[in-house]
């Protein structure tokens, strides 16, 4: 295992590189001159003149990319052109708030999606997966920003029981934190929990249908026993790998979903930064989404192998 | 029963929890400030944290006069290139450090030299300083400057503390020291600035908070929820269409000013080849296109009727604003006579960029609806915000729909658009009699003076249209109803001096 966890972080290194290139060079593909957004309404062209200086913007792009790269391998990523914060610092800053809201998101989907796939697999054709099915459906199509504001409106406006919007660090308040975190994780929670159902159940349907659980039946355990331990066990390494691809993409963080609840995590960041052309924090985010991502799969692969030890074996 | 108890319970539990305490001001703001830096900073939202944080020499009044603050008393020479000014004894910066003399020439001279200073502009007439004594401190110009007193009173005129500048350099930003009302505690980047009440404030007994707090909340109709739910105090910029609802609502206090800004549409006259076409090359053309505009529809289908329709860079409440030219009332036939008389009896057709923010693009909706009555055919191009600044820049633009922030000198609202080569000149817009006029209403320190001069440049304005006003934002803010003695300014920014909320 260990071994296998040392091959895969290897291979990642060149995908971290280009990924890392394809950004820098994309972001300056971008129209729009960072140094007239900063230098202010006047644009006076001596600050803007010592702006380009001093920000090397006057060097050709592979120059900038390395003198940003060799900096990066320092553990410097530069500082934020529009509040003068060193990136790192931001990431640092973001990264938990952002984790908070991805874990409790994937927790709540986790607990609608999986036991609602496994039984409307298990009740097919009857109401139960009929309900499911449209509830799953009304999860994936009604969009957040919508169901966000409504649940402002009712929960905090209308009943004022949870705090409209805003943040609390975890380890400053922990209640506060997951008051002010719940209506957002749930919004996005269900949003994924749709996916996840019918991931399940497609699995669970396939599963279902094999010899091995006909034996487990003619053996005559339990219906949950054969449920459960024989027939999810299995039909979960899809479904893991779906879980983990949706928490490598909620950690590249929620724009919308972050915006209407001022979740001060990745997705508003990122977006504010690439309005204002604030390269270092767009390419210190995209790297650090981009890494997390890359380890979410390496997690995901190690999962197979506790889920199905047959896969070790190759 | 006991169900609807327990929830009941769990309700009032939650709403009292989510109560904040009125010592705590929470503020909702659009969007997040940039760097806490007055030399550096260029946001609209900074410079309401600075009001509560970075006291200036001067200040203005809601009538746009201009009051001492830390600076208690002023003089100009004869020919107006020295001004000398008198200080406030006693004060102190954050750290302790005396407010003094030296202490603004420090701040001066860094508003000048700063590599990173984006203040450059505004002080640049001030050619030295001299200290006289501890509380005594003349500016000696390199020509008159009549705007420089309205530069003192924004970010030009905010005093840092000078051990605080010299220490943390081009970093001041992220731990800001002034001589404001409260001193700062903390910043999460999006999610809030703290400040607390700074106790040796020369002014405290009119501060009633212990500290307030700015969020950042981007999406209105939140912002809005926000203050209604009981978690903010206040909000700026409550937008147009929410306005009937807020001031219905009980709970609620609306209070309004006009900006000193503008929206508009700035012509491409003869920055690059993009201005040959007949919008840039007649003026006749452009004065249709404004004939052709019911400012005042505009104004009702995009913002309720809230904001103030404009045809000059001033506000028609402004007391620079030329009265000979009332904003104008729609007149198709005389725009399509105008068209006519420059050759183009067919019609026209222009393209005219604008940011692609929902507002502004419906703004140019209806002109474009409005023009095409008149026989100018409008093609929009939706541009992202930096973007559009930079093919504005660039000449590759025919007309851009922009605005402009305002300033409290009038000089600041044209000056820079209108005269030959100035910093801001997209239209490359020149005329000599304009460059005279506005020249001139900088030399004079006697309103009256200055007044003539703009009145003979907003006349030319009026010909020549190198920029066609449209509309001046108003300022709309949204308070808790238990909010008390809050005071709307021209400039949109928030005054803590005597504020109170009740408990």
């Amino acid at each position: 295992m260990l071994g296998f966890l040392a091959r895969r972080v290897i291979i990642a290194i060149p995908t971290v590189i280009l990924i890392s290139i394809f950004v820098f060079a994309l972001q300056h593909l971008l129209p729009g001159d960072p140094i007239l957004v900063m230098a202010g309404e006047e644009r006076d062209p001596e600050l803007i003149a010592a702006l380009r200086e001093k920000y090397r913007l006057n060097d050709p792009i592979p120059i900038q990319y390395l003198a940003w790269a060799g900096n990066a391998l320092q553990g410097d990523l530069g500082i934020s052109l529009r509040t003068q914060q060193p990136v790192l610092e931001l990431i640092g800053e973001k990264l938990p708030v952002t984790i908070q809201l991805a874990v409790m998101a994937l927790i709540i989907a986790i607990l609608i999606g999986i036991p609602a796939g496994v039984l409307s697999a298990y009740k097919k054709g009857t109401w139960i997966d009929w309900v499911a099915n449209v509830t799953a459906l009304s999860g994936l199509s009604v969009p957040n920003f919508w169901l966000g504001i409504m649940l402002i409106l009712l929960v905090s406006v209308r009943l004022g029981w949870l705090p409209a919007s805003g943040y609390v660090p975890l380890t400053e308040d922990p209640l506060q934190s997951i008051r002010t975190m719940i209506m957002p994780a749930f919004v996005l929670g269900t949003a994924i929990a749709a996916t996840l159902m019918r991931h399940t159940r497609s699995a669970m349907l396939s599963v279902l249908k094999s010899d091995y659980v006909r034996t487990a039946r003619a053996k005559g355990l339990r219906e949950r026993v054969v449920l459960v331990k024989h027939a999810l066990r299995n039909a979960l390494v899809p479904v893991v790998t779906v879980i983990t691809l949706l928490f490598g993409e909620l950690l590249a963080g929620a724009v919308l979903t972050e915006q209407i609840f001022t979740i001060p995590g990745f997705g508003k960041l990122v977006v504010d930064a690439v309005f204002n052309r604030d390269y270092a924090v767009v390419q210190g985010i995209v790297l650090c989404t981009g890494i997390a991502f890359i380890f979410m799969n390496i997690l995901a692969d190690a999962a197979y192998r506790v889920l199905n030890p047959r896969m070790s074996e190759k | 029963m006991r169900i609807l108890k327990t929830l009941g319970l769990a309700a009032m539990l939650a709403a009292t929890s989510g109560l904040v305490h009125a010592q705590d001001l929470r503020i909702g703001l659009q969007e997040d400030p940039d760097v806490l830096d007055p030399d550096q900073s260029r946001t609209f939202v900074g410079r309401i944290v600075y009001a509560s944080l970075c006291d200036k020499l001067v200040d203005i009044t809601p009538d746009l006069e201009i009051v001492p603050m830390l600076a208690t008393g002023w003089e100009w020479n004869e020919d107006g290139t020295e001004l000398t000014m008198t200080l406030r004894e006693g004060v102190t910066f954050h750290d302790g450090e005396p407010f003094n003399a030296q202490a603004v020439a420090a701040n001066i001279d860094r508003s000048k030299n700063f590599e990173l200073s984006r203040r450059k502009s505004e002080v640049r007439s001030i050619e030295s300083t001299e200290v006289i004594d501890d509380y005594t401190i003349k500016f000696n110009l390199s020509a008159p400057d009549a705007t420089l007193i309205a530069q003192f009173a924004d970010r030009s005129g905010m005093m840092l503390s000078p051990k605080a500048t010299a220490e943390a350099g081009e970093a001041f930003g992220l731990n800001p020291v002034c001589a404001g009302p409260f001193t700062f505690k903390e910043r999460i980047q999006q999610d809030r600035i703290v400040l607390e009440k700074f106790a040796d404030y020369y002014r405290a007994d009119e501060i009633n908070f212990d500290t307030v707090t700015f969020l950042p909340i981007p999406d209105t109709t939140v912002r809005l929820a926000n203050l209604r739910a009981g978690d903010l105090h206040m909000l700026e910029r409550l937008a147009a269409t929410d306005l009937a609802s807020a001031e219905a609502d009980d709970g609620l206090v609306v209070e309004k000013a006009t900006s000193l800004g503008y929206q508009g549409i700035t012509m491409n006259i003869a920055n690059g080849p993009r201005a040959e076409n007949p919008l840039g090359q007649n003026a006749a053309v452009r004065q249709a296109l404004s004939l052709a505009i019911d400012r005042t529809a505009l104004n009702q289908v995009v913002f309720e009727g809230a904001f103030a329709p404009g045809n000059q860079p001033y506000s028609p409440t402004s007391p620079w604003y030329n009265a000979d030219f009332p904003v104008p009332e729609r007149d198709i036939e005389a725009a399509r006579a105008l068209l006519a008389e420059a050759g183009f009896a067919d019609g026209v057709t222009i393209e005219v960029q604008v940011t692609n923010n929902p507002v502004q693009a419906q703004v140019m909706q209806v002109v474009q609806a409005m023009a095409s009555e008149a026989g100018i055919t409008i093609e929009l191009a939706a541009k992202e915000f930096a973007t559009l600044l930079a093919d504005q820049t660039a000449g590759e633009f025919t007309a851009s729909q922009i605005g402009w922030s305002g300033r409290v000198d009038p000089d600041g609202n044209i000056h820079q658009f209108m005269t030959t080569g100035g910093g801001i000149n997209d239209s490359h817009y020149s005329d000599p009699d304009m460059d005279r006029f506005l020249n001139q209403a900088r030399l004079s320190t006697d309103p009256a003076v200055r007044k003539q001069s703009y009145n003979a440049a907003i006349a030319k304005q009026q010909e020549d249209m190198p920029i066609v006003y449209l509309y001046h934002p108003v300022w709309i803010w949204a308070l808790d109803s238990a909010a008390d003695g809050f005071t709307p300014y021209p400039d949109g920014m928030i005054r803590l001096h005597g504020v109170s909320v009740a408990e």
